[in-house]
């Protein structure tokens, strides 16, 4: 056994990140670790390459006991990590970032020829054909990739953790690091291969390890295991196997009236071109593993990035969402996932952030009056029962509960026709969630449409008329009626539509 | 033989150099001489030197505002110095150097550890050093030492009867020793890494608390060499001289092709910044129908169209990646 983990144990203030987890690596294999968003997987990592100290439990490489402090001390010791972005220096040269802190040196200057040819030592044999005196940035994704790859390699040799390398590549450049990962594992490397896409890991990897709320789920051989049963260990629900046929049930004739028509929208390397119909009143709920595009449809819809095609009209023809501004003059409100980085503002009062979007709408040279304000305030803190002293106290004091209420609360105050709620709950308590989701349900009854996007299954099929499953980057499936239930879901996410042959070719 | 796009920059400043001087030659053939060439030398050696410290801090991404102020501070600490103690000016030179390069280092050490802007400590240190001079003396201080008049007419004529200065030579020696600080040692890889990014660099390796003491500390020195180099030339310290200096710097650097956001360029670039500017000032001094105040407005015109030519090839790079 190449690296075993025994037992692993982290907690921060308020949550066990990892919980007594165990993990093995051979020499020769790749091994990918699998788990929703919260389950630890970045904590494992972070604890392998002395990012964190872990709290208990033992890390043994090669027999050793180890605990590494420091990413270089990790380093050193064997075990080398490649990240999906910040990895390498585009402003500096391929050798320059190559053979960084251990550049040949002649009479204490950097030795520029040298510098090269080890340069070109250090990528023979990983098919590359590049200028290394050249900027890095002046490469493709995928190319830094199998440098930094190359540069972990040389450093560390032993484990080489790769964190997301794909998520920004495309179909070719996917099989081209894949042979490089092949590679390695031929050349005795133990490889760990953290990916939310399953078609890579299905085509890659030889085991995978799955967490779930910081405890180890499983460890499967991939050709042993089936997809459904990979997203059950993921998701956390057991399927009536039983049941095996999703039920099919004729889409329910709904007769609300059509709010909006999105048609062909997409944009290349976010999310392809997809169709959804909103009608008046409706919730619609946005189902998928984590990276699957359920986020990014959300972004595409409310401008955050702009559509490179489709167009989308309402009853009374086109509707413009390219841009924040447009959407919002076009009657939509977005709520974030990421509350405290994009939806508050933690430092402005409860009445300030409330109020935000609304004096934003209106424009600087027309500032809502201040009793206005504290009416608007105070009505909606009464109505969704926000629990503050005041509606002057900081928004960051509340409890997360309450801060999402407050970003409801700004949305509402606007009245839009459609609003956007990202992961609505999110790291609120139990109770909080409870009366989320009796809003939502509240403020539909009023007419407006809702798109809820949550990996919370059971919250979001008690809220939502109809389920869009997204799946690499693709809606997949519309689930209506009856279908709307955690395991059609689940097999929706699980179903490949292509040979597992094919899936490398499909892989992005 | 295809050009590597990192030198774009640099061969587009030497480019506009040459242009410039072909266009002065043409209009004034005597511009071509060795006498106009050792003063060009001469007249900006304090510049130039001032202006390497500059590129090495520019490249890692922060900036230093407190040179000029640094300048005025030697020339009135070596003034003073020599009138009021017997030292003699090496030892004092000694002092000064060791002065500016801790004030430098003392400036890098609070950016990193209280993770400050560089343009708030170095402000702060830019008044700080300004007072220091007019603690010293409030009026200007002539130096008159055997030794100064020494340096001062240390120069090998050259042939057409330029002089090649000591302290041209001081400025084209700074330069190559800068060249090497910022292109061939594990430091300079170490700056262009900081400018590039800080937490990449950190990960990769990168001694962050070090290396931003050693920029700055470096710009303090050189620094400090430049105010030698203006009190020989100038022949006198006063505490009210070289104020903007730190501004003109920051010009040349970035006439000289470095991207002011950091982590690109090269010092040889930046000499031949600070040449274009003295360029243009000879210029309107052969003219002598200009005000001289049209070299501003030149320079002016320069940063901007570099500032657009860095942003065009920030633009290519990005788009191809």
């Amino acid at each position: 056994m190449l690296l075993s983990i025994r037992d692993l144990s982290k907690s921060f203030p308020g949550t066990r990140a990892l919980d007594g987890v165990d993990f093995d690596l051979r020499a020769g294999e790749v091994h990918a670790l699998l788990g929703e968003n919260g389950a630890g997987k970045s904590t494992l990592i972070k604890c392998l390459t002395g990012a964190y100290r872990r709290d208990a439990g033992e890390i043994r490489l090669d027999g050793e006991k180890i605990s590494p402090s420091s990413t270089s001390e990790a380093q050193e010791l064997g075990i080398g990590t490649v990240y999906q972005e910040v990895n390498l220096l585009p402003n500096l040269t391929v050798a320059q970032n190559l053979t960084f802190g251990r550049e040949p040196r002649r009479f204490g200057m950097v030795d520029g020829k040298a510098q090269r040819e080890l340069a070109r030592e250090m990528l023979d044999g990983y098919g590359l054909d590049i200028d290394v005196g050249r900027d890095l940035g002046a490469y493709s994704v995928a190319v830094r990739q199998i440098v930094a790859i190359a540069r972990a390699v040389a450093l560390s040799g032993k484990v080489l953790i790769l964190d997301e390398p794909t998520a920004s590549l495309d179909a070719a450049e996917v099989r081209m690091l894949f042979d490089v990962i092949r590679d390695l594992r031929d050349r005795g490397l133990g490889i760990i291969f953290v990916s939310h896409f399953l078609d890579q890991v299905f085509a890659l990897c030889d085991r995978l390890t799955v967490l779930r709320n910081g405890r180890k789920i499983t460890t499967e051989t991939t050709a042993d295991l089936d997809r459904v049963k990979l997203i059950e260990h993921m998701l956390g629900h057991e399927l009536d196997r039983a049941s095996e046929e999703a039920a099919t049930t004729d889409s329910v004739a709904d007769d609300r009236p059509e709010l909006l028509r999105f048609e062909g929208i997409g944009r290349a390397g976010v999310v392809e071109p997809f169709d959804l119909t909103i009608r008046k009143g409706e919730v619609i709920g946005l189902a998928g593993l984590l990276g699957s595009g359920r986020t990014e449809t959300a972004e595409l819809m409310f401008g955050v990035r702009t559509p490179q095609t489709g167009k989308t009209r309402d009853a009374d023809g086109p509707v413009s969402h390219a841009t924040p501004r447009e959407a919002i003059a076009a009657g939509f409100g977005f709520a974030p996932e990421d509350r405290k980085t994009h939806g508050i503002i933690a430092d402005l009062s409860v009445r300030e952030n409330i109020i935000l979007a609304m004096q934003a709408h209106r424009g600087w040279t027309r500032p809502i009056p201040r009793a206005e304000q504290d009416a608007i305030a105070e009505d909606y803190i009464a109505k969704l029962d926000i629990r503050t002293s005041d509606a002057d106290k900081p928004v960051g004091d509340l409890s997360g509960g309450n801060q999402q209420k407050v970003v409801l609360a700004r949305w509402l105050a606007m009245n839009p026709r459609y609003l956007i709620l990202d992961e609505p709950t999110r790291g609120i308590d139990v109770g909080a969630h409870a009366e989320i989701l009796r809003l939502i349900q509240e403020i539909t009854e009023e007419g407006m449409s809702i798109l809820v996007i949550s990996s919370e299954l059971d919250e979001l099929i008690a809220v939502v008329d109809r389920v869009i499953v997204l799946r690499d980057r693709k809606h997949m499936r519309e689930l209506t009626g009856e279908e709307v239930a955690t395991d059609a879901i689940v097999r929706a996410i699980a179903s490949s539509d292509h040979a597992p042959d094919a899936a490398r070719d499909h892989a992005r | 033989m295809n050009v590597n796009p990192r030198l774009y920059p640099l061969l587009a400043t030497i480019g506009i150099f040459v242009v410039a001087y072909l266009v002065c030659w043409i209009q004034f053939p005597y511009m071509l001489s060795t006498r106009v060439a050792g003063n060009l030398l001469t007249d900006n050696a304090y510049l130039g030197i001032v202006a390497v410290g500059m590129t090495v801090v520019i490249l890692s991404g922060g900036i230093d505002l407190s040179v000029g102020s640094v300048i005025a501070f030697s020339g009135v600490f070596i003034a003073v110095l020599l009138r009021d103690t017997p030292l003699h000016p090496l030892i004092v030179f000694g002092l000064l150097l060791l002065v500016t390069t801790a004030f430098g280092a003392a400036m890098g050490w609070i950016i990193h550890v209280l993770a400050m802007p560089a343009f708030i400590v170095t402000l702060a240190g830019m008044f700080l050093a300004r007072g220091a001079s007019y603690m010293l003396t409030i009026s200007s201080v002539p130096i008159q030492h055997p030794f100064y008049d020494l340096l001062k007419d240390a120069y090998w004529l050259m042939p057409g009867g330029g002089r090649f200065t000591l302290i041209g030579v001081v400025m084209l020696i700074s330069v190559a020793g800068g060249a090497i600080v910022a292109h061939r040692t594990r430091f300079g890889t170490g700056v262009f890494a900081l400018g590039g990014g800080e937490q990449t660099a950190r990960l990769m390796g990168v001694r962050v608390g070090p290396t931003t003491m050693g920029i700055y500390a470096f710009s303090g020195f050189m620094a400090g060499l430049s105010g030698i180099v203006f009190s020989i030339y100038t022949g006198s310290g006063y505490p009210l001289a070289t104020v903007g200096t730190e501004l003109t710097a920051i010009a040349a650097v970035v006439i000289g092709g470095t991207l002011l956001t950091g982590g690109a360029g090269y010092v040889l670039g930046t000499l031949f910044g600070v040449l274009t500017m003295g360029l243009i000032q000879t210029y309107i001094v052969f003219d002598g129908t200009l005000s001289s105040w049209w070299t501003k407005i030149v320079i002016g015109v320069l940063l901007l169209l570099f500032i657009l030519l860095q942003k065009g090839l920030v633009r290519a790079t990005a788009i191809r990646a």
